[in-house]
């Protein structure tokens, strides 16, 4: 079984200011991480090889720097792993991410799953797996707490919904995006890490994928960030203190001066 | 300061200082309070590949010396000396098989320890025979194709836990110092069975239990080495172990350094932070300074000893000794910064001061690692021709 892993380096967001004067993301100094959900997402994969004959491989898109969040996956025991990288990748949105990385996937051509984080902790879209998915014309579950390998056609995915769980039976391949309750990312080993550093890692670029340059990056984007801001605090707030008659009574006549229609 | 370790000697540093911080310091005040043996955290080790640093690579080991152990249990022992002491004393354990084991006792119990999979233990200590190892009643008589222990052993760090034990018993008691010779015992051999859990003042994650030998009966090849080796085997799984001890002195040092001066740029008093006063500043520097010394002891030694040198004894008890009297003193004097928040349980450097009272004891006491650098001084300098005068 090949299970290839999608991942993200984002800016840790522990650290992270906001630029008061132009209300962007200050990225200088601000170390880079794996995406935490993506790191469940290498987890449920090797957890998947622990039990069974796989083969994981991890792919991100990124610049040259993103080798070191590869590695770092191979230290957990992830086999092999694969940097997509090229300037006309630059400034893709959600759907150029998701052409490119399902362009990889077709690529490596015998995926039989794939595994994602539910989101990104920066953009929090939550689009790149299901576009993905969308792409390659393959069933996908989302929020996946658990899965279960079934008879080698297909697997079992349990999802967190706000309303319970869900059992869903997928033919593979598929796709599923996972949650923390897939289980903790285990700590990486020395021997693992010893590999690591000396694997060769392949780049692949817009002309290694078939990939139209004007099908990527910002170009192949259909969105585009204008402007990133904080929203304003709202000052209009006021606090109705008193017993619970009292609270009632003082809202009542606030709406009525506030002329709230129907009071 | 840079030590110049290598790429491979960080990657060891890195990865146990990230076990350290993850799974080490968020669980130590309840391994603590609760007498807890700290499996979870063996389970991670043992994953991470560190249980085999300084075991060869033909024996499921990652080919390391004394230098990377001491990296790794330095990390683990700045977050909690009972885990970083569960670690190592699974090292101590294995020193026997490692260094005087036929190739069939190598082959079947280093790997096993290599891979985390079974802990070791040492059982030397008896009711009536610590400094002085001469006083041991154990015995091992041998009985055709099998030796038979009578016997028992106090205090033996992972006992209980542990499954692959080395032991130290007379094989014969006319012969006095050469009538000693250490065995494999396995938990599950007939005859072989613990006393209870010692309730201790520190390292409490760690399990210190009593081992009882009732005609406990083991293959005749369990022997390590021939009989009558025992004092040699002693002495030199010591010299190999004494620098991790060491280490686990200078990771304590720096653990409690690191929330001492943390605590004194917090603190505020008088209307400054405590670190502002000069009383703050020189205990501190003091602390500091004893640390790195400590530091560059341990490692000069580790790395002096992994170019097999002849004899080590000297330098061995020394970083062991100078190691453990630092992380006594330093952890005391992080407890006085912190004042009476350092002496509650909310903050971790009561513990720290708690647990750093043991490296001056096991492995040799402080006293007698003087007594072996002083009988050393005087062996060295007796065969020295010129004089000095």
């Amino acid at each position: 079984m090949h299970i290839a892993v999608c991942i993200k380096q984002v800016p840790d967001t522990r650290n992270v200011r906001i630029d008061p004067d132009t209300h962007t993301l200050v990225r200088q100094g601000v170390e880079s991480i794996i995406n935490p959900f993506d790191l469940f997402a290498v987890e449920a994969a090797l957890k998947i090889k622990d039990e069974n004959n796989a083969r994981v491989t991890v792919v991100t898109m990124g610049p040259p720097q993103a080798t070191e969040a590869l590695r770092d996956t191979m230290g957990l025991g992830v086999d092999d792993a694969v940097l997509l990288s090229d300037r006309a990748f630059a400034g893709s949105d959600t759907w150029a991410t998701s052409t490119t990385l399902a362009a990889a996937i077709k690529k490596m051509g015998d995926v039989d799953l794939i595994l994602c984080g539910k989101q990104a902790v920066d953009g929090d879209t939550a689009q790149v797996g299901p576009e993905m998915a969308a792409l390659l014309d393959i069933p996908y579950a989302t929020f996946v707490k658990k899965i279960d390998l079934g008879d080698g056609n297909s697997i079992r995915a349990i999802r967190q919904t706000d309303e319970g769980t869900e059992i869903w039976k997928l033919p593979t391949p598929a796709l599923l995006t996972v949650i923390k309750e897939i289980g903790e990312p285990r700590v990486p080993s020395l021997r693992f890490k010893m590999r690591a550093k000396k694997a060769e890692i392949p780049v692949w670029g817009a002309a290694d994928l078939g990939l139209d340059t004007n099908c990527v990056g910002l170009c192949g984007s259909f969105t585009q960030v204008v402007r990133i801001f904080s929203p304003p605090r709202r000052t209009d707030r006021i606090l109705i203190e008193g017993s619970v008659e009292e609270q009632a009574e003082r809202l009542f006549n606030y709406m009525k001066q506030s002329r709230v229609p129907g009071i | 300061m840079d030590y110049f370790l290598t790429e491979e000697q960080k990657m060891i540093q890195e990865l146990a200082a990230q076990i350290a911080a993850e799974k080490v310091r968020p669980t130590r005040a309840k391994l603590d309070e609760n007498d807890e043996f700290p499996w979870e955290i063996m389970k991670t080790l043992a994953q991470a590949d560190l249980f085999g640093l300084y075991i060869p690579e033909e024996y499921g080991g990652m080919g390391g010396g004394i230098f990377e152990n001491c990296l790794a249990v330095e990390q683990l022992g700045g977050a909690c000396i009972g885990v970083a002491t569960t670690f190592a004393a699974s090292g101590l354990g294995a020193y026997p098989i490692l260094l005087f084991g036929s190739e069939d006792l190598k082959h079947k119990y280093l790997p096993q320890i290599a891979s985390g999979k079974r802990l070791a233990a040492f059982g030397l200590t008896e009711p009536g025979a610590g400094s002085d190892v001469s006083g041991i009643k154990t015995t091992a008589v041998k009985d055709g194709d099998h030796y038979i222990l009578n016997g028992s052993k106090q205090w033996i760090t992972n006992g209980g836990e542990a499954e692959i034990y080395s032991v130290l018993a007379i094989t014969d008691r006319s012969k006095g110092a050469r009538g000693a010779s250490f065995f494999v015992v396995e938990t599950g051999d007939p005859g072989f069975s613990f006393g209870k859990k010692e309730k201790k003042l520190g390292i409490r994650a760690s399990a210190t239990r009593e081992l009882i030998f009732q005609d406990c009966r083991i293959p005749k090849e369990r022997l390590i080495g021939r009989e009558g080796m025992g004092f040699i085997v002693a002495m030199k799984t010591f010299d190999k172990s004494r620098p991790g001890i060491a280490a686990l002195g200078v990771g304590l040092s720096q653990g409690a350094l690191d929330l001492a001066v943390e605590y004194a740029r917090k603190r505020v008093q008088f209307e400054k932070p405590i670190i502002s006063f000069q009383a703050i500043q020189h205990k501190l520097a003091d602390m500091a300074t004893k640390t790195e010394a400590a530091r560059a002891l341990v490692y000069s030694i580790a790395r002096f000893m992994d170019s097999n040198p002849n004899d080590v004894s000297k330098v061995a008890a020394m970083c062991k000794m100078y190691a453990a009297d630092v992380a006594m003193e330093v952890s005391t004097n992080a407890v006085q910064v912190l004042g009476g928040y350092g002496y509650m349980q909310d903050y971790p450097v009561e513990k720290m001061m708690r647990d750093a009272k043991i490296l001056q004891i096991y492995e040799g006491t402080n006293e007698i690692q003087r007594n072996i650098i002083g009988q050393e001084l005087n062996k060295e300098y007796g065969r020295m021709k010129d004089t000095f005068f």
